[in-house]
């Protein structure tokens, strides 16, 4: 992995340096013209953030998907990403953990930093910086193997538990902060694509807490749930952030709205208003954001 | 008449059945007040009436050539002399065989008697009869066919319908078609294998450890009998087999995995082609590389390591073979690999893994039981290979597991066995067979499990 990582960024930055010798091509211009554009309305930064990103640009081959982002996640708050398909909050919470990085075409400039220090630094390991900053897919993955060795997968390959005790104690901990303990704890060695999709969820989020993540990414992780199944996983969320900083995706406006401390509304690229939760969806100052929150489109 | 004078002027008819029927749905629609009118349209009415006149026409085809043989034989016996015809099946068989050769030009009549002149005669005379009869009777039921087809032409006929089922059946008959071939391969390998058995018991052939197929020819011949135990030539195969996959497995996995995970898309639209392209060397290119150069390499290095390497080892053999099925496993394990939802991949990744270790922990064990059907079909390839190991293996039936050795394979032996003169009646021919056979079974067993195992690993993802 390593060799493969540093050639990755010796592309990486080389592009990036190609990109800013050729400062005078037009798909710069045009961005620089369009950066210029628009401003984010409300308050990205916050004091003593936990994650910040700072001018942040992704492009996918030519194509360019974040448009000079900047926005901090604070620490134990919810934040959530909303917006509607295609405008990139998927794509930036993917920055966040260098998830980007196995998609061959993509490419990030600017800064991004966890707890003070960049992340995209040339001998940042991108393995060490996963395990601090989890993520929750869309779909439920579990892996096609028991309950107990999914959430034991994380531990296991960082070295953790160093006997079977401590091993059985970090899963049942995470199980039990997932609030799937209860349900699974008779069969723990039963395939955990076996669970309903719900369950499949939180064992997805408890596998990621067995590695004590600092920071949790959730991308749209009640998309394929039920109602039911969802008030579970946001009540999680609610309990998580007292121990985790939480990023999540969503598009659903009810679920931002109850489960997160701040919202940040993106748009074809761009961070167009943040602020708390509260505030956006009462008193939203950008025309697009009411437009979006008040359902006129998205 | 020719059948294929037969055949043309069939075709010649079907279409003009097509035309007619076709004209004559439009004509019939036309007085109803319309093409929309037809249920269908005038082609498939065409179509209708073609199949009509060919079908029938067909059968009644195959079904005269399959009799013709065996009705004109038994007209032409009962006109020859009672004294012939009293003679034991096989010589009268040969006897008749010579008047039908005379009767098509292909002996001369030196050498036969006045009776088969006059058999011949008449052979030559029945059979163009035959042949006109033949021909008027395929293209009665060819017109009568298409007119019985036309004559049911109108508007409410679901000819579209009609066409669809019989499209169905041809689709039908052409699998059945395979299936029958199969079978009657299958059929005659085992029938062959039994007179076979007749004469070397089964449990002599199965169990017995020497294997030197020589027969004698006369009563009073040195080394009379031979010896048929099979375990040297399977313990060869077997040997030579899994040096093969020793090779091919490995090599095959490991590119496959480099190609689907680690590889820039580039690098893999070259490799890939180029390595699938090994799979179209002709084994016989490798046999004689195997032969020629990696044999006698084999045979340097090992004396240089003080080793005692025979010229035409297990280990030449086995290695070629690997270098062959190497495309094969690898193009399998692609597949599978690639058929691992990239949701796990990204799952494992996300946590902190590397990509090793998502790769070892989570994409190979779940694609492990598709993996493995891979490899058994791999393995049945390399144990149905002949061309490799006829040029670079031995022939000498040793029983043993020393790669450095000689060995011989199933497929070997039937090659050596079938090759040159042979007599149909002798165990050392029809040992063939029974090796056929035995071959067959140890392929199709592989196969189905093979199958099943990839159909399980199927059910998981899908």
């Amino acid at each position: 992995m390593s060799a493969t990582t540093a050639v990755n960024e010796n592309t990486r930055s080389m592009m990036e340096r190609n990109v800013s010798m050729d400062k005078t091509s037009a798909l710069e211009m045009e961005r620089q013209a369009d950066m210029e554009a628009y401003k984010t309305i409300g308050s990205p930064l916050v004091k003593d953030a936990k994650m910040s990103a700072r001018n942040v640009n992704v492009f996918y081959g030519d194509k360019q998907a974040i448009l000079d982002v900047s926005l901090d996640i604070g620490r134990n708050e919810v934040l959530a990403m909303i917006g509607p398909s295609g405008c990139g909050k998927s794509t930036f919470l993917r920055t966040l953990n260098r998830m980007n990085d196995i998609i061959p075409i993509c490419r990030v400039q600017g800064d991004i930093t966890l707890d003070g220090e960049d992340i995209y630094k040339s001998n940042q390991d991108t393995v060490m910086l996963r395990a601090r900053v989890g993520m929750v897919f869309q779909k439920p993955n579990p892996f096609p193997k028991s309950i107990y060795e999914n959430v034991a997968y994380g531990p296991r390959i960082h070295g953790l538990a160093h006997s079977k005790a401590e091993m059985d104690e970090i899963v049942e901990n995470s199980l039990r902060r997932a609030s799937l303990f209860d349900e699974v704890k008779d069969q723990l060695d039963k395939p955990g694509t076996g669970l309903s999709g719900g369950q499949q969820q939180r064992l997805c989020i408890a596998r990621a807490i067995a590695v004590s993540p600092e920071v949790i990414l959730m991308d749209e992780p009640c998309s394929a749930l039920d109602p039911i199944a969802t008030a579970r996983i946001e009540e999680l969320i609610d309990d998580l952030k007292e121990k985790y900083t939480i990023a999540i995706v969503t598009h659903s406006m009810q679920q931002a709205a109850r489960v997160s401390q701040r919202t940040a509304y993106f748009h074809l690229g761009k961070l167009i208003e943040v602020g708390s939760t509260k505030d956006i969806f009462t008193i939203p100052q950008h025309q697009l954001t009411e437009n979006y929150i008040t359902g006129r489109f998205g | 008449m020719q059948t294929t004078t037969v055949f043309l002027i069939l075709t010649a008819l079907c279409v003009v059945s097509f035309i007619t029927g076709r004209k004559r749905s439009q004509i019939v629609a036309m007085q109803q007040g319309g093409l929309s009118t037809l249920h269908s349209l005038p082609n498939h009415y065409g179509y209708m009436a073609a199949v009509w006149a060919a079908l029938p026409a067909l059968l009644v085809l195959i079904l005269w050539t399959g009799f013709e043989g065996s009705v004109l034989h038994k007209l032409v016996v009962a006109q020859l002399p009672p004294a012939v015809q009293a003679l034991p099946a096989e010589e009268l068989g040969l006897y008749y065989n010579q008047v039908q050769g005379f009767a098509r030009g292909a002996i001369d009549s030196v050498q036969l008697d006045e009776a088969q002149v006059k058999a011949a005669a008449f052979y030559r005379e029945t059979a163009s009869t035959f042949s006109q009869v033949k021909a008027a009777l395929v293209f009665i039921v060819a017109v009568l066919g298409a007119l019985l087809a036309l004559r049911r032409i109108t508007p409410v006929l679901r000819a579209r319908n009609h066409v669809e089922k019989i499209f169905e059946w041809v689709l039908f008959g052409c699998s059945f078609l395979a299936v029958l071939t199969t079978l009657g391969i299958v059929l005659s390998v085992l029938f062959e294998a039994i007179r076979f058995f007749n004469v070397i018991p089964l449990t002599d052939f199965l169990f017995g450890l020497q294997w030197s197929p020589q027969m004698a020819i006369r009563a009073n011949q040195v080394a009379a009998s031979g010896s048929f135990g099979f375990v040297p030539l399977l313990v060869g195969t077997l040997l030579i087999s899994a040096v093969a996959l020793l090779i091919a497995v490995p090599v095959g996995l490991m590119s496959a995995i480099y190609l689907s995970e680690y590889a820039s898309r580039r690098f893999r639209a070259v490799t890939k082609p180029v390595l699938e392209i090994l799979a179209g060397v002709p084994t016989v290119v490798y046999g004689f590389f195997a032969a020629l150069t990696v044999a006698p390499f084999i045979r340097g290095l090992g004396e240089s390591m003080g080793l005692d390497v025979a010229s035409e080892s297990a280990m030449a053999a086995g290695l070629v073979m690997g270098i062959m099925i190497i495309p094969f496993v690898m193009s399998l394990s692609d597949d599978i690999i690639n058929a691992v939802p990239v949701s796990l991949r990204e799952a494992s990744l996300g946590m902190g893994a590397t990509m090793n270790e998502t790769i070892r922990r989570v994409v190979l064990p779940a694609a492990l039981p598709g993996i493995v059907g891979g490899v058994l079909l791999a393995a049945s390839r390399a144990i149905g290979e002949t061309m490799i190991v006829v040029m670079a293996a031995g022939l000498s039936a040793k029983l043993t597991i020393n790669p450095l050795e000689a060995v011989t394979t199933i497929t070997v032996q039937i090659v050596t066995l079938l090759v040159g003169d042979q007599e149909f009646d002798n165990p050392k021919t029809l040992a063939a067979f029974a090796l056929g056979l035995v071959l067959f079974f140890v392929t199709l067993l592989l196969n189905v499990v093979a199958l099943y195992v990839v159909r399980k690993y199927r059910e998981q993802y899908e």
